[in-house]
């Protein structure tokens, strides 16, 4: 099929893929990109915020044409009971800036946009072919990959892992492990149609101001999981997703959760009247620090979800990817400049880079939040949410009982679900994961 | 208080979708088995697109047309080698138009 032998086949067109893909063109590489959908973006689900810093490293000028939605100027975080939700906003008008800091986006079209950037910089982008191994020299050294087009092996100096989450190739060739049910969530996702200017009204945002609100509660009915609404031009992104290891103890389906987020009855009117468009699957990388594979080895380096590198605290995925492309694709540049060979020592290099960005800084801060939140989920996502609520309408509610009678039973009732010793144990542990 | 949730078909948020079948080559395949494993079993549950289900004779059958490649089952039944998992040829399977 094709005959000569590139600098680096980048394996994948999501964000770290033409992140990785992007870099190495632009310095001149001779890149060539596989996406087995028949576009870039067709095989790709995300919520999806992207933030603008990461993707203005790479691309200083993106907004000009790049397709955005909203920019974010307010966060909604709840907590829900079965009819209720406690909960904080966070609305400033400092984020109407002149450069938006997130923004909501639509990643089929997005991704199209970011390749066209891609094949802009020189990098040949061939979609609707699946990579079905690498190829190896008799030394183990990643020399290319074969695909399920005719021809033999397809050879580079390099290839860059940008498979996903789910990747087949790393895990069979033995470089990673598959991720393991509780290192992982299933997100489920449905596109909500309105009028634009009916999410205006209802989410009270001018022009292009977005809203996100995100929720944890009974919804994911004890397991370890969270919900989401993101408010796009002219679509709600409206989800939910739970650990895998949750979904399978519990025998719960996702879209039967899905349907009760949507019914609740603080999101119901959000989304009243809407036109559902698209139903989504994805699994997430939730394991953080903990479970990051090595990433780097003779004649190959992998990035973006198929490493795992994804803050769940934050629920920074996609930043994460475009970074560690980047860094990959930067190292990878330097190694070449130097004409050295792409051995494992050498690509150490990104390893290098990647420690000392936010990337690696920020999963080690959280490295003991998933094993927290796996072990306690029914407390975090069941008992305290309750709790909270009635405590909430125990205070606002005027009955005639007296204050200090309420505020008696609000106390006795965390104690009575979790003791005392349970809820400093909770506190103090969820403390120190934050840490 | 419980939610009232209309009946629910997984087929008709499915049918928004649009895929590329590869007919004839299921990229997904359930090997024989006599009695399914808690997590064969989960996946007729947990399954996101409902690809998953149980036969009268209480095996687990597969019909990966509506499949997202979402990966869900691979990470509960492919180490165990119930299943056997591949993504669709270049092109085939769903294709997203949102994402």
């Amino acid at each position: 099929m094709i005959e000569e032998k590139f600098d680096a086949i980048v394996i994948g067109a999501g964000m770290s893929g033409n992140a990785a893909a992007y870099t190495m063109a632009s310095r001149g590489m001779k890149v060539l990109q596989l996406e087995r959908g028949e576009y870039p973006g067709s095989k790709n689900v995300q919520g999806a915020i992207m933030y603008a810093d990461m993707l203005e490293k790479i691309i200083p000028d993106f907004r000009e044409d790049a397709p955005l939605e909203r920019h974010l100027v307010e966060q909604r975080f709840w907590m829900l009971d079965d009819t209720s939700h406690t909960g904080m906003h966070y609305r400033s008008d400092d984020f109407n800036e002149a450069k938006p800091n997130r923004y909501t986006i639509i990643r089929a079209q997005f991704d199209k946009w970011f390749s066209r950037k891609v094949r802009e910089a020189g990098a040949t982008v061939l979609c609707e072919t699946t990579v079905t191994e690498l190829a190896h020299d008799t030394r183990g050294q990643v020399i290319g990959v074969r695909t399920d087009r005719a021809g033999g092996v397809i050879f580079a100096d390099v290839v860059v892992l940008a498979e996903g989450v789910n990747g087949l190739l790393g895990t069979r060739a033995g470089l990673r492990e598959m991720p393991r049910p509780e290192a992982v969530a299933l997100a489920v996702k449905e596109m909500h149609f309105l009028p634009e200017e009916v999410i205006g009204e209802r989410f009270g945002l001018k022009g292009n101001e977005g809203c996100v609100i995100e929720a944890a509660g009974t919804i994911s009915r004890g397991m370890t999981g969270l919900a989401f609404l993101y408010t796009n031009k002219e679509s709600i992104s409206l989800g939910i997703g739970c650990l895998v290891s949750d979904f399978a103890s519990t025998m719960e389906s996702p879209y039967a959760l899905l349907d009760a987020f949507k019914n609740h009855p603080s999101v119901r009117p959000f989304i009243a009247g809407s036109e559902v468009k698209e139903y989504a699957a994805h699994l997430i990388p939730e394991g953080g620090y903990k479970a990051i594979p090595q990433l780097f080895g003779d004649g190959w380096v992998v990035v973006g979800d198929a490493a795992q590198l994804n803050n769940a605290v934050h629920r920074e995925g996609s930043n994460l990817a475009m970074t560690s492309g980047r860094i990959a694709g930067e190292a990878i540049f330097q190694v070449k400049s130097r004409r050295d060979p792409m051995t494992k020592n050498n690509l150490a290099l990104y390893k290098t880079m990647l420690d000392k960005s936010f990337v690696i800084k920020d999963l080690m801060k959280y490295k003991d939040m998933p094993a927290l939140l796996h072990t306690n989920s029914r407390n975090f996502f069941m008992t305290y949410p309750q709790l909270m609520s009635q405590a909430a309408q125990n205070f606002m509610r005027v009955d005639g009982r007296p204050k200090i009678e309420k505020e008696k039973a609000t106390t006795s009732a965390f104690i009575k679900a979790r003791s005392r010793w349970g809820l400093v144990s909770d506190a103090v542990r969820l403390a120190f994961a934050w840490r | 208080m419980t939610i009232a949730v209309a009946e629910l078909r997984v087929e008709d948020k499915l049918f928004q979708n649009r895929y590329l079948v590869d007919a004839g080559r299921p990229h997904i395949k359930v090997r024989p088995h006599e009695k399914p494993s808690p997590n064969l079993i989960a996946l007729t549950r947990v399954c996101p697109a409902k690809c998953y289900e149980l036969n009268d004779k209480g095996q687990v059958e597969i019909t990966a047309d509506g499949c997202m490649e979402c990966g869900t089952c691979r990470v509960l039944c492919e180490a165990s080698g119930e299943i056997e998992w591949n993504y669709p040829r270049g092109g085939f399977g769903v294709l997203f138009k949102f994402g």
